[in-house]
């Protein structure tokens, strides 16, 4: 049965000054299918989704909505039609309760009280249908990140959505999670809802999209059914090449221990604990992987590996290979052999506002100094050479920062801590938000580290990164490493329930 | 700073001003006189003629300063509002300095001894608030404010007590070889007005701060530390240092406008006789978004409104002059996102 096409885009360009972000989109989304747009970062499809939304106007093209032709299109008119965005970022208060949340910015009322009841009322009747599993008087603050997210969807239908946009909803989630969550979009589905996904994971993508809609630099490549495709197929689509989506890992000789951490214990506040007693050894040409749920004390454990927490260390110590660094600075253990990819690249990675050259010095800027003064030309060549070889688009040593896609950000991280001198390198989330061209290409980087006989530990949220790559996982839940699992010897279903303490270690 | 960024800091302080010329049309019409003609009078009265000119030159000197010092701070994240009480400290030390110098002591040496006191003085009054937001991340804004109240009252019983000339509110007299020339010493052009050499230090300092900020390994961290201290922290640079050094430099910076007041003009230090030029750094540093050039052009506009004030002060009140300062500033803060935002509608972002 072919059914009617609910959102129609031909032809939409976008420039923002000289950068096109959408060359030529064409799109038609049929009512009551689940609807993939996958692409690598920077190839426009928030662009695109914020056009979509009413966010931003297109330069030329058309949208049609529900039939209805839009001239000028914004969020107000989204709403009217039906349209409802649940964004990456929760834009959730956690003080209050779920329905307070949803009701916010257009809260029922009764006289000059706001009826809370009648609302709550509703979300109970939105959770019991689509099997959310809400309580509509939790604190949000007390809810799960998987919660949270059901909440965002609560919102969206709330105010009549009938046309979803999901921003990487699963990039978060735990794997019991995500098969949460994709029961529940099969549901809205089948209820006659238009999901829209947006997302770069292609095997999520071929288990739950209808169709697929492909864009490479601005541009719809195809919209093809999944039944028609596979995942090599959509890789090759997007990235314009045959694309390794497993990364091929030989056996290499372990050597000698290279960071060597013992009973370490780290306060969160005065009394609780963020870490406790955390042991791990990582030796020459290993890499050790670390699995858990945000907030289970990896944030607090990259902190005291870079001593970037020295006054909540309670106690332990952390060796490099026979020095002790547990009371060292920052800056000295980079410089005794330490490499690290922060976890968050905007927050501890990045200068934003900092030219491309000037992030690819930073923490190796003492090196680029004559006396006192910067010594433009040697950086100016050692940024030139580093995008090259690690080609960061576009390829401009004076851009700033800010405006790279998060895969080109991630690029100028890791030509930086790549080039450094080191023998240990703690790589957090290093492909979090990346595209896999990108993703392909750090993980080749960090298995040829391993290969060259640096200890390597992996801090990441995608547990087929953390299989994939490291030759030892250990599981870190409430502070502790309750287990530590032969990477080839698990699975992501063991991780995840060790993850979320469904088994002790 | 591509050229994108570069208009955009060029626009924010243009269209600032212009929205204070039109407020301030309005309150000179509605004092029934003609903007026009008050302009022309200032003009005339300011830039159009010899003594206007030095003495623009003379009321923008400690305005680079203290526009510099608070551009400073800005740059390692610190709002430091405690210029009027740096500056204070540092008159107040070079003063001293340059009176009780031997009389024989050699002019440079002279000089540059009570400079650099003015310079360490305001440097201690900066290091505090640094060090208090270093160590214990007390806010600077709460701890320059209230600094200046201390600074002040204790250099005021200083020269009460100590060194006040009886029956006056000033210092004794600075030694003759601590004295900076005035321009009218060199050119006859300056005559009668108080424009002294001190102008041309000011903007020696806007050089070697544009130098330190952006071209040496300090600079470079002072920068990180301001935009992104998580980063600058994570690179294994030491914020803490940085956040001190930063404020103490800033306030040695605001403690250089004793130069042009005591060893350019008066030759003492007079009680009360900054009246508010630290304050007007901010407005300095804001309109100037924060580069030691728009410092420099930003304390000059802010050199004429003032002499300016005066000179129209026949057919307005003066107050017009102070509204419209106060006007300019809350309009640089306010077309910061209001000049992004036009640019935006006309699609040049």
């Amino acid at each position: 049965m072919e059914r009617k096409n609910v959102i129609e885009l031909k032809n939409i360009v976008k420039r923002f000054g000289k950068v096109v972000a959408n060359k030529n989109i064409n799109l038609s989304v049929r009512e009551g299918e689940i609807h993939a747009i996958v692409g690598e970062n920077g190839a426009g499809k928030s662009t695109l989704m914020n056009i979509l939304f009413g966010l931003y106007q297109p330069d030329e093209g058309e949208i049609i909505i529900n039939g209805e032709r839009l001239t000028r299109h914004n969020p107000k008119n989204s709403i009217r039609l039906g349209i409802g965005m649940v964004h990456q970022h929760f834009m959730l208060i956690p003080t209050l309760t779920v329905a307070e949340n949803v009701i916010l910015g257009q809260e029922p009322t009764k006289g000059i009280v706001i009826d809370l009841k009648t609302a709550e009322e509703k979300i109970q009747k939105l959770s019991d249908e689509y099997n959310l599993k809400i309580n509509p008087k939790a604190k949000v603050a007390d809810l799960s990140v998987g919660e949270n997210q059901r909440v965002e969807i609560i919102k969206v239908l709330y105010r009549g959505a009938n046309i979803l946009i999901l921003d990487e909803p699963t990039a978060i989630l735990t794997p019991s999670e995500v098969r949460e969550f994709f029961k529940i979009i099969k549901a809205l589905a089948a209820q006659n809802k238009t999901i829209i996904i947006i997302t770069h994971k292609l095997d999520e993508v071929m288990e739950i999209a209808d169709r697929i809609t492909v864009i490479k630099q601005g541009e719809t490549i195809a919209t093809v059914n999944k039944k028609e495709t596979n995942p090599q197929l959509l890789a090759r689509m997007m990235v314009g090449r045959d694309v390794l989506l497993r990364v091929e890992k030989e056996k290499t000789e372990i050597g000698e221990p290279i960071i060597t951490i013992t009973n370490l214990s780290v306060l969160k506040t005065n009394e609780i604990f963020a870490l406790q007693d955390i042991n791990i050894t990582i030796h020459s040409g290993e890499i050790f992987g670390i699995a858990g749920v945000e907030g289970n004390g990896q944030t607090e454990l990259i902190e005291a590996i870079m001593g970037l927490n020295l006054d909540k260390i309670k106690s332990g110590t952390i060796k490099l290979e026979n020095v002790e660094i547990t009371n060292l600075n920052t800056r000295k253990r980079l410089i005794s052999g330490c490499s690290h990819i922060p976890e968050d690249r905007h927050l501890r990675g990045l200068v934003l506002d900092y030219k491309v050259k000037e992030n690819i010095i930073l923490g190796q800027h003492y090196f680029f100094c004559k006396y006192c003064f910067l010594n433009d030309k040697e950086i100016n060549n050692h940024s030139e050479k580093l995008i090259e070889i690690y080609d960061i688009r576009p390829n401009d040593k004076e851009v700033i920062v800010k405006g790279l896609s998060g895969g080109n950000q991630q690029k100028v991280i890791v030509a930086r801590e790549f080039t450094r001198d080191f023998k240990f390198l703690l790589a957090a989330q290093p492909t979090r938000g990346v595209d896999i061209g990108a993703i392909e290409f750090i993980h080749k980087k960090i298995l040829e580290a391993r290969d060259d006989q640096k200890a390597i530990l992996l801090i990441s949220a995608d547990l087929n990164e953390l299989l994939s790559l490291s030759d030892k996982i250990g599981v870190l839940y409430k502070g502790r490493i309750v287990k530590v699992l032969d990477a080839d010897k698990t699975n992501p279903d063991e991780l995840g329930m060790l993850m979320t303490g469904a088994i002790g270690g | 700073m591509n050229k994108k960024n570069l208009i955009i800091e060029i626009l924010i302080p243009i269209f600032a001003v212009l929205l204070s010329l039109i407020i301030s049309d309005i309150l000179i019409i509605i004092y029934k006189q003609s903007p026009l003609k008050v302009y022309k009078i200032l003009i005339e009265g300011t830039i159009l003629n010899p003594y206007g000119i030095g003495q623009v030159l003379f009321k923008t000197t400690p305005l680079i300063f203290t526009g510099l010092a608070v551009a400073f701070a800005f740059h390692a994240g610190l709002f430091n509002i405690g210029c009027e009480g740096q500056l204070y400290v540092g008159a107040f030390t070079t003063a001293i300095v340059a009176a009780y110098l031997p009389q024989f002591t050699p002019p440079l040496i002279a000089i540059l001894l009570a400079i650099i006191a003015g310079f360490i003085a305001g440097f201690i009054a900066g290091f505090i608030p640094g060090y208090l937001k270093a160590k214990t991340g007390a806010h600077e804004v709460i701890n320059t404010i209230m600094l200046n109240f201390i600074i002040m009252a204790i250099v005021n019983y200083l020269v009460i007590r100590f060194f006040k000339v009886p029956e006056t509110i000033h210092t004794y007299p600075i030694i003759n070889n601590a004295k900076i020339p005035r321009l009218f010493e060199y050119t006859s052009f300056f005559k009668g007005s108080a424009a002294n050499l001190s102008f041309f230090i000011a903007l020696l300092a806007c050089f070697i701060i544009y130098i330190i900020l952006w071209k040496t390994k300090f600079g470079y961290e002072v920068r990180a530390t301001g935009y992104n201290p998580k980063a600058a922290e994570t690179a294994g640079i030491n914020i803490k240092k940085i956040v001190i050094l930063a404020m103490s430099i800033s306030g040695g910076l605001a403690g250089l406008v004793g130069i042009n007041f005591v060893l350019g003009y008066k030759y003492y230090f007079e009680e009360g006789f900054s009246s508010g030029i630290g304050f007007m750094g901010i407005a300095v540093a804001l309109l100037g978004r924060n580069h030691p050039l728009g410092v420099f052009i930003a304390a000059l506009f802010f050199g004429i409104l003032s002499q300016g004030g005066l000179v129209i002060n026949a057919i307005v009140p003066k107050e017009l002059v102070d509204i419209l300062q106060a006007v300019v500033i809350i309009s640089v803060v306010a077309s910061s996102s209001e000049v992004r935002r036009l640019l935006f509608k006309l699609g040049r972002l």
